[in-house]
C-alpha cells in the first residue's frame, strides 16, 4: 500500500496523459460518426436498389465483424498492398487508422438507430406536412428530426457510452491510451517495473467519465420530455 | 362557375381498382358529404384531391384551372404540386398535430415557412408574422381553444387535437376543406364538439367535403350528397333526396343498416 502511494504520482501523470489521447478518440469519433451514421441511414433506406442493398450490406460486415480485426485490417492492410505506410509515421498514424476505423464502426451502428427512429415516426407526420403545403426537407428538418432525436436519444447513450469503453481496443495497435499507459508500468516505465495496479487503476477513469456521459445524456433526455 | 371539378378519377393499388371513376362537382360554400362503407374508396378520393395519391386517370379542377390531369404529364410535375396542394385543406382522422409544438405553432408552422418564400419576406418580417400569429389566434378562439394555445397536443383531449387540426387547415384559407372521417377516433361527446365546428364553417359557406359515418349530421349539414360504393358513386344528390328517397338499391340497403343500430 505505502509503495502505491509512492508510486501514485508518476503513474497518475502518465495515466492523465494516455486518458487524453482516450478522449480525443471518443470525440473525433463522436464528432465523425454521428453525421456519418446519418448519411449510411439514408443510403440504407434509399428507393434506389443498388445504393440500398450496398450500404446494408457494409453495415452487415462492419456490425458482423469484431472492432478489433477491423483495427487491425485498418492499420496493417494498406502497408501489405502498397508496401508503404499511408497512415503517416508513430502515434499520428495509429490514431488517423484508429479513427477511421472508430467513425466507420460507429457510424454503422448508428445509421441502424437512426433508421428505426426515422422509420418509428407515424406516417401521418409527414403527410400532414404535404398537405399544409410543406417541402420534404421542411418537413424532415421541421417536423420529423426533434421526434427521430427524441426517440433515439436512448439506444444512443447505450452506444455512446459503450464507445467510451471500447476506446480501449485501439491498444492492438499500440495507440498510446490510458491502457497502454496503464499496461507500460509493467514492463517498465518511468523507473517504475513490474507493478500490475496501474492497469486496474484505469478502470477508475472510465468509470468517472461514463458517470459524466450518463448525466449529460440524461439531461438532454428530460429535456426532450415536454412532449409525446 | 363551380370551385372544383372532378372528372373520371381512377385509381388502382396493384390489383384492386380503389377508385372506378369518379366525378362530381363542387359549388362555392357548398358542403358535399361523402358517405360508404369503409373499402368503398372515400378516404382514397379524398387523398387523390390532397395528392398524397396520384391517380391512374381523371381530371382535377379548381376555379376552372386544371390541376390535374392524367393524360398531361405537364400537370404531374412534382415540383408544382405543393402548390397545388394548397388549393385544399385536409383534416386526417388522426389528427396528425407535430407533437413538439404548442397548439399555437401548429397552426402558425406553414404559414411562417410559406411567408419566409415571399420576396418581401425580409422587408414586412415583423408585419408578416404578427398577422400570421394574430389569424391563428383568431382561429383557435373561433375553434374554442382560446385557453388551450399554449397546450402540447398529449395535453389536449382527442376532440381539442382535431379542432386545433381544423384551425391548421383554414390557416392556409384552403379552397376546399377535406375531412376524413374526423369524428372516427373520438367519443361521441368530443364528437359533439367537433361536429359542432364544422357545422358553424358551414353556416360561415367554408367549401367542404366531408367523409363522414355521422349520418344524421352529413343529412343536417350538408348540400348535397355522394354515396359510393366499391369505387363508384352510387347515389348522389341533395340531402333530402339521398337519404329521404333514395333511388338505389344498394343506397337503400346501406342506409338501412344504420337505422338498425
Amino acid at each position: 500500500m505505502e509503495l502505491i502511494l509512492q508510486q501514485m504520482p508518476v503513474v497518475l501523470k502518465a495515466l492523465n496523459v494516455g486518458f487524453l489521447q482516450t478522449l480525443k478518440l471518443f470525440f473525433v469519433t463522436g464528432l465523425g460518426a454521428v453525421p456519418l451514421g446519418l448519411v449510411i441511414a439514408f443510403g440504407s433506406m434509399s428507393r434506389f436498389r443498388p445504393l440500398s442493398w450496398l450500404t446494408r450490406m457494409v453495415v452487415w460486415v462492419v456490425r458482423g465483424t469484431p472492432l478489433m480485426i477491423q483495427l487491425l485490417i485498418i492499420f496493417y492492410f494498406p502497408g501489405m498492398v502498397l508496401g508503404k505506410n499511408i497512415w503517416g509515421r508513430g502515434e499520428t498514424g495509429r490514431f488517423v487508422a484508429s479513427a477511421i476505423a472508430f467513425i466507420f464502426n460507429y457510424a454503422c451502428y448508428f445509421s441502424e438507430i437512426y433508421r428505426g427512429g426515422i422509420q418509428s415516426v407515424p406516417r401521418g407526420q409527414q403527410e400532414a406536412g404535404l398537405v399544409l403545403g410543406m417541402t420534404k426537407s421542411q418537413i424532415f428538418f421541421k417536423v420529423t428530426l426533434l421526434q427521430v432525436i427524441k426517440r433515439i436519444v436512448p439506444p444512443m447513450s447505450n452506444e455512446i457510452i459503450t464507445l467510451v469503453k471500447d476506446t480501449a481496443l485501439a491498444r492492438i495497435i499500440a495507440l498510446q491510451e490510458i491502457i497502454w499507459a496503464g499496461q507500460s508500468f509493467l514492463k517498465g516505465s518511468h523507473g517504475i517495473a513490474g507493478a500490475i495496479w496501474p492497469l486496474f487503476f484505469t478502470a477508475v477513469y472510465y468509470l468517472i467519465f461514463n458517470g459524466i456521459v450518463t448525466v449529460a445524456l440524461g439531461k438532454l433526455e428530460k429535456r426532450l420530455d415536454y412532449f409525446r | 362557375m363551380a370551385v372544383l371539378d372532378v372528372k373520371d378519377i381512377r385509381k388502382r393499388f396493384g390489383q384492386t381498382e380503389v377508385l372506378r371513376g369518379i366525378s362530381f362537382s363542387l359549388e362555392q360554400g357548398q358542403v358535399l358529404s361523402v358517405i360508404g362503407s369503409s373499402g368503398s374508396g372515400k378516404t382514397t378520393l379524398l387523398r387523390c384531391l390532397n395528392f398524397l395519391e396520384t391517380p391512374d386517370a381523371g381530371v382535377i379542377s379548381v376555379n376552372g384551372e386544371v390541376l390535374f390531369d392524367a393524360a398531361d404529364p405537364a400537370t404531374r410535375r412534382e415540383a408544382d404540386i405543393r402548390r397545388k396542394r394548397l388549393h385544399f385543406g385536409l383534416v386526417f382522422q388522426s389528427f396528425n398535430l407535430f407533437p413538439q409544438y404548442t397548439a399555437l405553432e401548429n397552426v402558425l408552422l406553414a404559414g411562417k415557412l410559406l411567408a419566409k418564400e415571399s420576396p418581401d419576406w425580409r422587408d414586412r418580417r415583423r408585419e408578416t408574422l404578427s398577422q400570421l400569429e394574430d389569424q391563428a389566434k383568431d382561429l383557435l378562439e373561433r375553434m374554442g381553444l382560446a385557453d388551450r394555445m399554449g397546450n402540447y397536443p398529449h395535453q389536449l383531449s382527442g376532440g381539442q387535437q382535431q379542432r386545433v387540426a381544423i384551425a391548421r387547415a383554414l390557416a392556409l384559407r384552403p379552397d376546399i376543406l377535406c375531412f376524413d372521417e374526423p369524428t372516427s377516433a373520438l367519443d361521441p361527446e368530443l364528437t359533439l364538439g367537433v361536429l359542432r365546428v364544422i357545422r358553424s364553417l358551414a353556416e360561415a359557406h367554408t367549401t367542404m367535403i366531408i367523409v363522414t359515418h355521422e349520418m344524421a349530421f352529413a343529412r343536417d349539414v350538408s348540400s348535397q350528397v355522394l354515396f359510393m360504393d366499391d369505387g363508384l358513386v352510387v347515389e348522389q344528390g341533395p340531402p333530402e333526396q339521398v337519404f329521404g328517397a333514395p333511388v338505389q338499391d344498394r343506397t337503400r340497403r346501406f342506409l338501412d343498416s344504420y337505422r338498425q343500430r
